[in-house]
């Protein structure tokens, strides 16, 4: 298992999210992610564990352009990963996207 | 059948969604509590937050029920130590909650093997709670219409509750085909011959035998009503009632247990062209086969 | 693969007398002055459809001529019959009538009590032997719930790695120090010196509710199981 942690921003914005989130299964080729609101400067922070060592750079690259697409923060993702793909991160991250402006 | 609308199909957290009263939801111990596996690390593989079941409290077409919904994806619906003591605990709730019923979905090949010491007394926690909540009068209904199916230890237990509601793509059997193959070779079970799998543990066979209570369609009305009419009728923990269950299973083995493949039971049982069970609609099969078919519970 | 006959003679000292057929056992001891009944497996017998529903027919006969009657399970399975026909009959069925039949008993007031003293495997060791409220296991028993080369073939985990696991954990790996250690066994005895453990469990009391967890957790083999209970408002 690998450990990683990102941290991007600050963001002026702060994630409009009021409860947890969680989005993804753990399972193969699949993640899933539990957004919290925290408080972090207006940082977004992403506490990965993956079963798939030897990608930080590629995650790194991957949750950059997340964070940066999301805009805001005060926000913390944490993710179980069992092999996602990037574009499988990005979907996940997207579908939290929506449903945080959906205001689930 | 859509995604949108195939429990089969579903996660976990889309069955919640679908299944219960829009809003009734309350999670316990959530994916941000973090009560995940102690264990899967050392093992090198990923955790879940919820350790792939979510438990709570819903309301169901207005009745407050307690549920446990197992996630097919993680760890094959596979019961570890957290996972079982979020269902054990669930049943213990039901004591002091005293709710309409409890929903069970499993979608889940049994013990956990990376936690299978913990998996398997989990199993027997289980139950044993699943039947203190039947006495105290709270009836418990399993789901099983998942893609997993419903195998080993959790079959045993699914088969302690009041009823079970079944589509025909559920399973539910101890053993799963692959482990007989391995055992005892293809000849006596070809784990590959699907349409034998589903003969031999399919929703359909287990219904006309009376393993399963209900059979519907694969889809979350049809789920749910079968579900609210389970709970309607839970049965009775004595003498009286397991001795008629007694008398029932006899009468199994007296009818069928000189045979070799589910047509000739469905044969036996007055089922005008048993071969064409596997094409039949579930709702033509309930409605021809309903007054001739076996239960299980005397 | 445990002789049920030198058991029998070895646990009870005040006399006893049984049957043994089809994978079975049935009869009737004396410990401490007190007839108690009899019912098991034999010879590693796997369980099945019929013989789940032979021993269902077992515990319903003790329950209506002998009320009240503490039950004690010699338990020696090879675990759950493997085969086409018993899965074709509903396996799952059956054993679950008979966890429910020992449920009856148990709900009539009939003290349930297990020893393993051969194997104790899997799903039949789940409806004869942890249904009951107390657990005993001989030191020369095995429990498991499969062998560790086909747990490692399943779950791609090299053979080593799960026996090396095993030596720190309970979690994994075969034997009744883990399952005391979880909890799900109340003590291990030495052979030799059986009849007298028997005798000194009988003359406790009962556990009173599923205490496995409890146990578990005090003996550092379930630490989780408990934090989970006491989470959801539940006492371990």
């Amino acid at each position: 298992m690998e450990h990683l942690n990102f941290e991007f921003g600050p963001f002026e914005r702060r994630v409009p999210l009021k409860a947890p989130l969680i989005v993804g299964v753990v399972g193969s080729g699949n993640l899933e992610a539990l957004l919290e609101p925290a408080d972090l400067g207006g940082r977004v922070r992403f506490d990965v564990s993956t079963s798939i060592k030897g990608f930080a750079p590629t995650w790194s690259a991957v949750l950059r352009d997340v964070a940066e697409r999301l805009g805001c923060g005060d926000l913390r993702v944490s993710i179980n990963d069992a092999g996602a793909t990037p574009a499988v991160v990005v979907l996940r991250m997207r579908q939290a996207q929506a449903a945080i402006e959906a205001g689930e | 059948m859509s995604a949108g609308t195939s429990y089969r199909e579903s996660t976990a957290r889309e069955r919640i969604a679908r299944f219960f009263d829009a809003g009734s939801l309350e999670e316990w111990l959530p994916p941000s509590a973090r009560l995940s596996s102690p264990h899967l690390p050392a093992l090198g593989l990923p955790v879940a937050f919820d350790d792939g079941v979510v438990v709570g409290a819903a309301t169901l077409l207005g009745h407050r029920v307690l549920f446990a919904v197992q996630e097919p994806a993680f760890m094959g619906g596979a019961v570890g130590e957290v996972h079982g003591a979020k269902l054990t605990g669930l049943l213990r709730r039901a004591l002091t909650d005293r709710p309409d019923g409890v929903v069970l979905m499993f979608d889940t090949g049994g013990v956990r093997l990376h936690e299978a010491n913990a998996g398997l007394i989990a199993i027997s926690e289980i139950q044993r709670a699943l039947f203190d909540a039947r006495r105290a009068g709270v009836p418990v209904v399993l789901v099983a219409a998942g893609a997993n199916g419903c195998y080993g230890g959790l079959s045993i237990v699914g088969r302690s509750a009041d009823a079970i509601v079944m589509t025909e793509e559920g399973r539910l059997s101890v053993s799963g085909p692959e482990v007989i193959e391995s055992q005892h070779g293809v000849e006596e079970f070809d784990a590959r011959d699907r349409a034998l799998v589903w003969r031999t543990m399919g929703g359909k066979h287990r219904w006309l035998i009376g393993e399963a209570d209900a059979l519907v369609d694969d889809a979350f009305g049809p789920l749910r009503e079968a579900t609210v009419r389970a709970l309607a009728t839970p049965v009775p923990i004595d003498l009286a009632t397991v001795r008629a269950a007694h008398r029932a299973l006899e009468r199994r083995l007296r009818r069928f247990g000189a045979m070799d493949d589910a047509v000739e039971i469905w044969r036996e049982l007055g089922l005008e062209d048993p071969e064409g069970v596997p094409m039949a609609e579930v709702a033509a099969l309930v409605a021809r086969a309903d007054t001739i078919r076996e239960h299980g519970r005397g | 693969m445990a002789d049920v006959e030198q058991l029998c003679r070895d646990l009870f000292p005040e006399g006893h007398s049984i049957a043994v057929r089809d994978g079975r056992v049935t009869g009737r001891a004396t410990v401490a002055g007190e007839t108690i009944a009899i019912l098991g497996t034999v010879d590693g017998a796997l369980i099945g459809a019929d013989l789940a529903f032979a021993l269902a027919g077992e515990v319903l006969d003790i329950v209506e001529r002998a009320p009240g009657i503490t039950i004690l399970l010699l338990v020696d399975t090879g675990g759950q019959r493997l085969s086409r026909r018993d899965e074709l009959l509903g396996n799952a069925g059956f054993l679950a009538h008979l966890a429910e039949c020992f449920e009856v008993a148990r709900g009539r007031g009939h003290r349930l009590v297990a020893l393993v003293h051969g194997d104790a495997v899997s799903g039949a060791f789940l409806s004869v032997g942890l249904i009951a409220d107390e657990v005993y296991a001989l030191e020369s028993a095995t429990i498991r719930v499969m062998a560790l080369p086909a747990m490692s073939r399943i779950t791609t985990i090299p053979i080593e790695r799960l026996e090396s696991l095993s030596r720190t954990s309970p979690i994994l790996g075969p034997g009744p120090a883990h399952y005391a250690r979880l909890g799900a066994v109340e003590a291990v005895w030495r052979d030799d010196e059986a009849a007298q453990a028997l005798r000194a469990a009988l003359s406790r009391p009962p556990p009173r509710g599923d205490r496995r967890i409890a146990l578990g957790s005090e003996r550092g083999g379930r630490t989780a199981a408990a934090e989970v209970l006491r989470r959801l408002g539940v006492e371990p």
